[in-house]
């Protein structure tokens, strides 16, 4: 027991320093080698323009869901004119960002490290190291230049999707003067509320990016290894969003306000 | 010296696959590398280039030690090879022409008409003449080994790389790969470094074998002394004959 105790430590530390290399080879290539413009503009369409159906359902159903239930506890209290700007406030800070990063970790996150860690069990990372191409040049930093430009637009596409979605629930289905909730909103809003939301896109970005490149070409042998990388992958990347969220929350609220 | 591998030794966990690999190959030379399968011959071959770094021992590529290179360095000297890889391991996502003339394009550096007239040239002297916008899952294993060898040499290397070049292939295919190996080899001059365990590949495509067994270079002889050899280890292997004693025991 003690010694399976003491190799799972080990492993974790050593993922961990891996992890670490993989960041600074990715900010070494970014500042030293030409991005290929063709790649990172593919990896935008990739990432950003197909994850639109799924970002716009989870924002407009998350908007909705959260309009409701505020407004059914707000009611007994007379508050119902601040339901808008909760919603506002909670997407834009909190759940626009984790949510996007959670639906992107499992779409793109699962994807990259499904492709990369292919690429490696066919020695297709191989192939391209022997024909002088360095596998974080090639495949590691226009996923990464990518997610860092895709998540905090798709975030904020979440966002103002919630925030309409729940402004159609007030409006159509709530006994609320929907421009007072709407001034209500704009009112209580902060820009700094909608500044931390991006700031932690831009972040979850990076960890979905970081994580699913290191599973994929750390991938172990056989269709099995692929499967495991992908789902580690995801569980890895909506674990980390989770935490560092809390995190981000509580410095960025100091930091900010 | 092309080649020179000193001391070499590799181990994955407690099993030492490479156990003081030391031999060296001439500017020029057709060497095969054989071996029983699992027997670290893929391994030494990916040494050679750099892909895996050694436990221990020292690899000379022209005079340039490689072992303490880091994977930046190691790029420009792996400019001096080409490599077939057992599966081909084309680019799944790019075309025929695309995964042959990659360097050319990711370099930028070569008028695109340019690219194209050699990507085309070195795919005829492969056979596969007018396949450039083929997707790798469109062609059959013999092709895809065709395109393989196709990307391998089209940078015009001084070194050449085949990891089980023939495995996989039905005879007359296998015969189509081992003529064109010896092709490439004379129209290019260069260096060629094949491990196999296909012995008719290996009497036609080598000037000299070296058999791995047990971590080490157990032979280093010309085809004819290989093929001739009394040494029981040798013979069992070049003649496809099992280890009585352990066959027995398995039965």
């Amino acid at each position: 027991m003690t010694t399976l105790a003491k190799q799972l430590v080990r492993e974790w530390f050593g993922g961990l320093g891996r992890g670490t290399l993989l960041c600074r080879d990715i900010l070494a290539s970014i500042f030293t080698t030409k991005p290929v413009w063709r790649d990172f503009v593919y990896q935008i369409y990739f990432i950003g323009v197909k994850s639109q159906s799924v970002v716009v359902i989870t924002g407009a159903f998350t908007g909705m869901v959260l309009c409701a239930q505020t407004y059914i506890q707000f009611h007994r209290v007379k508050m119902d004119s601040a339901t808008l700007a909760v919603v506002s406030i909670s997407m834009g800070s909190e759940l626009g960002p984790v949510l996007t990063g959670l639906m992107v970790a499992g779409r793109v996150g699962a994807a990259i490290a499904a492709e990369i860690g292919t690429m490696r069990v066919t020695e297709q990372i191989d192939a391209l190291r022997t024909l002088a191409a360095h596998p974080v040049d090639y495949l590691i930093v226009p996923r990464f230049l990518a997610m860092l430009l895709a998540m905090p637009l798709l975030a904020a596409e979440s966002i103002a999707i919630g925030i309409g979605a729940a402004y159609l629930v007030v409006a159509f289905l709530f006994d609320v003067n929907p421009a007072n909730a709407w001034h209500q909103m704009l009112r209580h809003t902060d820009d700094i509320d909608m500044l931390t939301g991006m700031i932690k896109t831009f972040i979850f970005g990076a960890i979905i990016a970081v994580v699913s490149c290191y599973k994929g070409l750390s991938c172990p042998q056989g269709a099995e290894g692929v499967g495991h990388a992908t789902t580690e992958a995801v569980v890895y990347s909506s674990i980390a969003i989770l935490i560092t969220n809390f995190f981000l929350t509580m410095l960025l609220n100091t930091l900010l306000r | 010296m092309m080649i020179e591998v000193r001391n070499l030794q590799k181990s994955f966990g407690p099993l030492r696959v490479l156990d003081g690999v030391t031999f060296s190959i001439a500017k020029g030379q057709a060497v095969a590398i054989i071996g029983a399968s699992g027997g670290g011959k893929s391994i030494l071959l990916k040494h050679l280039i750099g892909l895996i770094t050694p436990d221990a021992g020292q690899i000379n590529v022209e005079g340039q030690d490689i072992t303490g290179m880091e994977e930046r360095q190691l790029l420009q000297v792996r400019r001096k090879f080409g490599m077939l890889f057992q599966g081909a391991a084309l680019f799944d996502s790019l075309n025929v022409e695309d995964n042959v003339g990659f360097m050319f394009r990711r370099e930028g550096k070569t008028d695109p008409a340019e690219i194209s007239r050699r990507v085309a040239d070195v795919l005829d002297i492969v056979g596969l003449a007018g396949t450039q916008k083929k997707m790798p899952a469109e062609l059959s294993g013999g092709m895809r080994k065709r395109v393989g060898l196709a990307r391998a040499v089209v940078y015009r290397p001084q070194i050449l790389l085949y990891d089980e070049p023939t495995t996989g292939l039905d005879p007359i295919a296998a015969d189509s790969i081992d003529q064109l190996i010896n092709f490439v080899v004379e129209k290019f001059h260069v260096t060629s470094i094949a491990v196999t365990h296909d012995m008719r590949s290996v009497r036609r495509i080598s000037h000299r074998i070296l058999m791995l067994h047990q971590g080490r270079i157990y032979a280093d002889q010309t085809p004819e002394e290989m093929f001739q050899s009394t040494d029981p280890v040798i013979h069992r292997f070049v003649n496809g004959i099992s280890d009585p004693v352990g066959t027995r025991a398995l039965l």
